[in-house]
């Protein structure tokens, strides 16, 4: 491991390739499922584009047999149905192969197509936007075709053709970023994102606290409190949303009807489907469910703090509130402020949650939940893309602080 | 504050305090068993709590079995204070339960009242004292808080699973069990496993899991020798960088992904599934891993590259040896993140034969289809999960403390 100090040498060059050697296939499968979509966001959000865009246009056959052939020499149709896929985009210079069934004789083959054998080519040009054409070839059957009775869909028609896609052509707009900070929509969802990154990543991190001053003892039982105050955390994500919803439906919800029986509410409360409720229940529901986390770091860092301090403070007579305020707080800072950071950043990422509670309704939509809507429910994905990248831009200002601030205390 | 800093003050704030938290616990935990119109009568509870808290202080009263005396008392002035009706029902209904319910309560005020007002004087109290008494109120009222919060939503999920429609509709505060029906109360189980094909979920869900768990570590672990053993130019750049991919929200990439899945065909395959996961566990791997190379003695290695080793070999025959518990933590918190995984099972899975089981329990979730099925189906995406983190429990404390964990 002695290596020159400039890591120069012979030896520290071939320790340098090893090492990217080995870091190969993790640069490169973050490059193509990280760096590339990212691009690929940046890229869209300058696109105006829909769902109904990314399926390219293709040509399309419906292969047929109208008419019976019941004894050789019968003759029938060869049918075949022609369409161009896209109501928007042409196609250019589609063409068709195909393997005819055996012992199908053509009787006038159309000047598109030439035959070899039993393979069909046929050469069709350029196709309009929602081109639809039928294609007859009249044929008869030998007694082979009498007997197989074939399928012509059996042997796949391959089609080939050029078309343009609203994803790689040249066309660029700024229409997304208008759309998206022209609605006063927006910057009610910025509101509602940073209320709740804010209240639900100090929520956590107070619970957290006084969950893990609770557990900083040892005492039977300990492990059993310590592992069912982790429930929340460690329970798909879906299990637990879908039982809050349950528990606070306004009709069949427990939590209403206690609420009512115990004189609190004179009628149900649609909690998560009426603003402002909805939107401080998933603050709630992210306070729950993330507290675990607060709570395991905070106890790990309190289960290093050195007891000697604390004995010294008891013999100066310190009261319990002066020692936890004038030395576990003081000791805790660090890392109650990378929590806050990560926690701030992850919440602020937070998707499923809030999807899974109220969909994004009565409130509640965040950025996050801005990207899927506007891609999806809108299904304008240039407008998702162009939400996508706000969002980037301000996790890389977060990010700045965090590597700022959080990088000298804990190791970070 | 001074006037507080009094003995019988205190002691009967924290009764006061102590038999409303105790109170309301009770009458929650009486209306969810027995589905009864339970009130918790704050307004006779909580100074029959200050009366008992202020005997509790005042040393004159010194008693053989106070605890129960002061329990019987308690009861005693529950019943009275409510006209016979400690619960607001009377007392014929579900009378068993009523009466385990009265002596609950009873002894659940007195008996943890004792011992915060332990050692606490009738009259004015020092800053100690004070503090003491109020923290282990605190710490009392944290465990039941907790212990309530965490306990609710899971026993609303496994019951709800049990009950049926109507019965919920009727009494939403009506979780006992009709034992009657035998094996019957498990009909929403059988359903989903056969006729929603549950069953291939979890195989799918569980394959998922395991192979991202394999196809992580086949990836992170020499990554992360690399970065904490390995010298080289853009180290420092390395480590920063992978935190930073922790930072980029999944939604921001499922969506470029989704459209090129679909472009390429993708969609509704475990492969492209598998090309996902793995990626998105990573970068936590890496950084879980590499803190723990970076702690192992640096001596062993060297000896064995004396002794003419390979690196790969030391990493094959020493490092991976020695790291078999980060690797384990690793594992299940990878395992735990490939098995929740929601968005992306969501977004990139149709097909009803290829689901997940987070996206079969997502396509419950719909008012076609019984709540007791979506909740049956949660109760089966959350028990294989919560059987190992209960088996594994230290190993997973580790790992999630280990390196900094995404959530």
């Amino acid at each position: 491991m002695q290596d020159s100090p400039k890591g120069t040498g012979p030896l520290g060059k071939r320790e340098a390739k090893l090492a990217w050697g080995m870091l190969a296939p993790t640069i490169i499968s973050a490059s193509l499922v990280v760096i590339l979509p990212l691009l690929a966001i940046f890229w869209i959000s300058f696109k105006p584009i829909t769902l109904g865009d990314l399926r390219v246009p293709t040509p399309e056959v419906y292969e047929r047999i109208k008419g019976k052939i019941e004894n050789a020499g019968d003759e029938a149709l060869y049918d075949l149905r022609l369409t161009n896929s896209s109501r928007e985009e042409p196609i250019t210079g589609v063409t068709l192969q195909d393997t005819l069934p055996e012992g199908m004789i053509i009787l006038e083959l159309p000047p598109e197509c030439t035959l070899n054998g039993r393979d069909l080519f046929c050469e069709f040009g350029d196709w309009e936007a929602g081109y639809r054409e039928r294609l007859r070839i009249p044929f008869s059957g030998t007694q082979a075709f009498v007997d197989a009775d074939p399928n012509p869909r059996e042997s796949v028609a391959i089609l080939e053709g050029q078309a343009n896609s609203v994803l790689f052509d040249s066309t660029f707009t700024l229409k997304n970023f208008v759309k998206i900070f022209d609605g006063r929509e927006f910057w009610s969802v910025i509101g509602v994102t940073l209320f709740y990154a804010v209240f639900g990543t100090i929520g956590a991190l107070v619970v957290g606290l006084f969950a893990a001053l609770l557990l900083n003892k040892s005492f039977k039982g300990q492990g059993l409190l310590r592992g069912l105050y982790l429930f929340p955390y460690v329970t798909p994500v879906i299990a637990v949303a879908f039982t809050w919803v349950t528990l606070f439906d306004p009709f069949s919800g427990s939590a209403n009807a206690l609420l009512i029986q115990m004189g609190v509410l004179a009628e149900p409360i649609n909690f998560f489907g009426q603003k402002p409720q909805a939107l401080i229940m998933v603050t709630v529901f992210e306070i729950w469910r993330y507290f675990p986390m607060s709570f395991l770091f905070i106890l790990a860092r309190m289960q290093s703090i050195d007891s000697s301090m604390y004995e010294a403070a008891d013999m100066d007579g310190a009261s319990p509130f002066q020692k936890f305020w004038y030395l576990s707080v003081p000791q805790l800072a660090g890392i109650l402020s990378v929590l806050f950071l990560l926690r701030f950043i992850w919440t602020f990422n937070k998707f499923d949650d809030i999807f899974l509670l109220t969909g994004g309704s009565a409130g509640t939509r965040t950025l996050t939940v801005d990207v899927y809507e506007q891609a999806f429910a809108v299904s304008n994905i240039g407008a998702g893309a162009a939400v996508a990248v706000v969002i980037f831009a301000m996790l890389l200002v977060f990010s700045y602080f965090f590597f700022k601030y959080g990088s000298q205390e804990e190791g970070l | 504050m001074k006037l507080l800093r009094i003995g019988y003050v205190t002691a009967a704030i924290l009764g006061l305090l102590w038999s409303a938290v105790v109170a309301i616990c009770m009458a929650i935990t009486l209306a969810l068993l027995t589905g009864a119109a339970v009130t918790p009568g704050l307004l006779a509870a909580m100074p029959a709590g200050a009366l008992v808290g202020v005997l509790l202080v005042w040393g004159k009263l010194n008693i053989p079995a106070k605890t129960y005396v002061l329990a019987a008392l308690f009861a005693l002035l529950l019943v009275a204070l409510r006209l016979g009706q400690p619960f607001g029902i009377s007392l014929g209904e579900s009378s068993l339960a009523q009466s385990l319910a009265l002596i609950g309560i009873a002894f659940a005020t007195v008996g943890p009242l004792k011992a915060m007002l332990r050692g606490l004087p009738f009259g004015a109290l020092n800053r100690h004292e004070f503090e003491g008494a109020v923290i282990k109120f605190l710490t009392g009222f944290g465990y039941v808080f907790f212990t309530v919060i965490v306990a609710i939503p899971f026993f609303v999920m496994v019951m709800t699973s049990f009950k049926s429609q109507q019965a919920l509709l009727v009494n939403p505060l009506d979780y006992s069990l009709d034992l009657s029906k035998g094996w019957g109360l498990f009909r929403s189980y059988v359903e989903l496993f056969r006729d929603f094909n549950f069953g291939s979920y979890l195989l799918t869900s569980f394959f998922v899991s395991v192979m991202t768990v394999l196809l992580t570590l086949l990836f992170s672990v020499p990554g992360a020798y690399a970065v904490a053993r390995l010298r080289f130019k853009g180290q420092a750049a390395m480590s920063r960088s992978i935190l930073l991919i922790y930072m980029v929200p999944m939604i921001v990439l499922a969506l470029p992904i989704y459209i090129a899945f679909s472009s390429v065909g993708l969609r509704n395959s475990i492969f492209g599934i598998l090309l996902i996961y793995p990626v998105t566990t990573i970068p936590v791997a890496l950084y879980m891993l590499q803190g723990y190379f970076r702690g192992l003695p640096a001596e062993i290695e060297e000896a064995g590259l004396m002794d003419g080793l390979s690196r790969l070999q030391v990493i094959w025959k020493i490092t991976l040896p020695l790291s078999l518990p980060a690797i384990a933590s690793v594992s299940l918190y990878v395992f735990m993140i490939g098995w929740n995984e929601f968005l992306l099972a969501f977004m990139l899975l149709d097909d009803p034969s290829k689901f997940t089981l987070t996206r079969g329990v997502a396509m419950l979730n719909s008012s076609e289809i019984p709540r007791q099925h979506l909740m049956a189906g949660s109760v089966i995406a959350t028990i294989p999960i919560m059987l190992i983190f209960l088996g594994l429990e230290k190993f997973m404390t580790k790992g999630l403390t280990a390196g900094s964990v995404k959530g």
